[in-house]
């Protein structure tokens, strides 16, 4: 079993390898297709070549991206497949879970109904981006001395609500809590445990 | 994964009309995408361009009128909800885009989308080749109904999903409609299409047409109001059964009323009967009881929807009663 997981995840590495092997060569191909007008410099960009892409600009966790992308391109996507930041998860990938949750320009948002193309010249907020060096956020904290999670595939999500959530009401009650977090699924249903840790980081974040 | 589509996101409201007029049907709006990407990740829609509004300065925020608020079309839920003037002077409305959803939908959903957002329907959502996809049927009327209509049901069944439209036509609000080139004013009441009058849209919206704001005038004094939806969970999803409704008692008796039904009829449904049967009478056990039971008249559930009947004049009377 350990064998055949290993052998597939190999496969789609190379496979995925293929394929950016691929992208470069129709860069190049469409490149050699315009006409030679001297320097490089001079040579029209991908967004003039098609207009279904776009040049994405924005800050994730206080560092400024600038990227061409397909403008079909997801946040979502955009985080977890151009830049890496794989810490928010795609659940349903319909704005249903909330696993994808995301903080763009101070409010908590599903990354996968959002474009990245409209969320351009704003202010990403994602898991990453909680802990200073090796100190874990209090919110982050609090769900681990307090167990907010089973599984955690929702945690990064709960967690980024959260954030939203104590930032503009730092004294909460429980209900209020629960209200905040709704739309963020837990299949484990450790919603009790998830609940405790907010209560727990609210009184955390206020000491 | 969505096709691929040009972008473009104009900086003024005539800006947009103009590309908008330019390829019918190929073109889509987006402003806070919440219903728009979904149908295109489900196929449901394909548009080749998307022409985003949510930028545009017009159509953003809450505003002061003469006769109460403008609130522009792509102004956040979120930012209607906690607004101090839609709180103070249109209480129903924060209530209503207080239901949308969740925390994450009323943080990108925009009321214009709210208002136009397409059918919740099952086969619709599943790409069944129905009336709204162009189709000679609708599947649910011999088939999986439970969610459907019991008023001003047929061709379609559809219900209409939305929770700020029905607070919006009991406020009497007023959409505010440009194709760039030409504005034109439309009472909330007459923005909603029922499937006789055209089973393929839900509102009077042309293709090169804009909802850009609406116009909400202020409550009436000395007039309460609620907005109860019933919901399969607390919540977290569509309504049920949703009742949008103002009441004004004065010496002691009901003035003013205003009854406005969500989830059950595929426009928001104004209840009449329910409205005067409540005229004349204190607001009380038995008038709120006789309203609910004026609010079903005329009902004609589907097979695996007689529940909204019963729930409808439960929901009803208690929204009523809430006020009392």
């Amino acid at each position: 079993m350990a064998n055949d997981d290993r052998e597939k995840s190999e496969r789609s590495v190379s496979r995925r390898a293929f394929l950016k092997g691929g992208a470069i060569a129709t860069g190049a191909l469409s490149a050699a297709l315009i006409p030679a007008v001297g320097a490089e410099a001079q040579l029209p960009d991908a967004v003039e070549l098609d207009p279904r892409h776009s040049t994405v600009a924005l800050k994730v966790n206080g560092v400024a991206y600038r990227k061409e992308i397909p403008n079909r391109t997801t946040l979502l996507q955009f985080l977890r497949e151009d830049l890496k930041l794989t810490g928010t998860k795609m659940g349903c990938d319909r704005m249903q879970c909330g696993a994808c949750t995301v903080i763009v320009n101070g409010r908590n948002v599903y990354s996968c109904t959002t474009l990245a193309v409209e969320a351009a010249g704003g202010e990403v907020l994602t898991i990453e981006g909680l802990a200073k060096d090796d100190v874990l956020h209090p919110i982050q904290q609090a769900f681990v001395e307090h167990s907010g999670y089973q599984c955690g595939f929702c945690t990064s999500g709960q967690i980024m609500s959260t954030k939203v959530f104590l930032d503009r009401m730092p004294n909460p009650t429980e209900d209020q809590a629960r209200l905040a977090l709704s739309g963020n699924l837990c299949r484990c249903a450790a919603y009790k445990k998830i609940l405790e840790s907010v209560m727990a980081a609210s009184r955390l974040t206020r000491a | 994964m969505m096709d691929n589509f040009s972008y473009s996101r104009p900086a003024t409201l005539k800006e947009a009309a103009n590309q908008l007029g330019k390829e019918h049907g190929k073109i889509a709006v987006i402003a806070g995408g919440t219903d728009l990407l979904g149908e295109m990740k489900d196929n449901l829609a394909a548009p080749e361009r998307l022409v985003s509004i949510r930028h545009i300065a017009d159509l953003q925020g809450v505003r002061a009128s003469a006769s109460g608020l403008r609130i522009g079309a792509a102004t956040l839920l979120a930012d209607i909800v906690e607004n101090p003037m839609v709180q103070e002077r249109t209480p129903l409305l924060a209530m209503a885009a207080g239901k949308v959803g969740t925390p994450q939908i009323r943080n990108m959903g925009t009321i214009g989308g709210n208002l136009c957002q397409r059918p919740r329907c099952w086969y619709y959502r599943n790409n069944f080749p129905c009336y709204k996809h162009g189709g000679n049927t609708c599947f649910s009327a011999a088939g999986e109904n439970d969610f459907h209509a019991i008023f001003l049901g047929g061709p379609s069944y559809i219900v209409h999903p939305s929770d700020t439209a029905p607070a919006l036509v009991a406020l009497g609000a007023t959409a505010r409609i440009s194709s760039g080139s030409r504005e034109r004013t439309v009472p909330m009441d007459k923005f909603f299409v029922t499937p006789r009058e055209d089973v393929r849209r839900e509102n009077i919206l042309l293709p090169n047409e804009v909802l850009t704001a609406i116009e909400v005038p202020t409550a009436p004094a000395g007039s309460k109001a609620v907005y109860v939806k019933e919901m399969v969970r607390e919540t977290w999803d569509f309504a049920l059964c949703s009742v949008a409704a103002m009441v004004t008692v004065k010496d002691g008796i009901v003035a003013d009323a205003r009854i406005v039904l969500g989830g059950v009829a595929p426009i928001p449904y104004r209840v009449a009967k329910a409205e005067a049967a409540l005229m004349g009478k204190p607001l009380n056990e038995a008038s709120a009881a006789a309203a609910g039971l004026a609010a079903v008249d005329g009902a004609r559930p589907l097979a695996k929807n007689g529940y909204k009947v019963p729930l409808t004049q439960a929901v009803v009377k208690r929204a009523l009663l809430s006020l009392a």
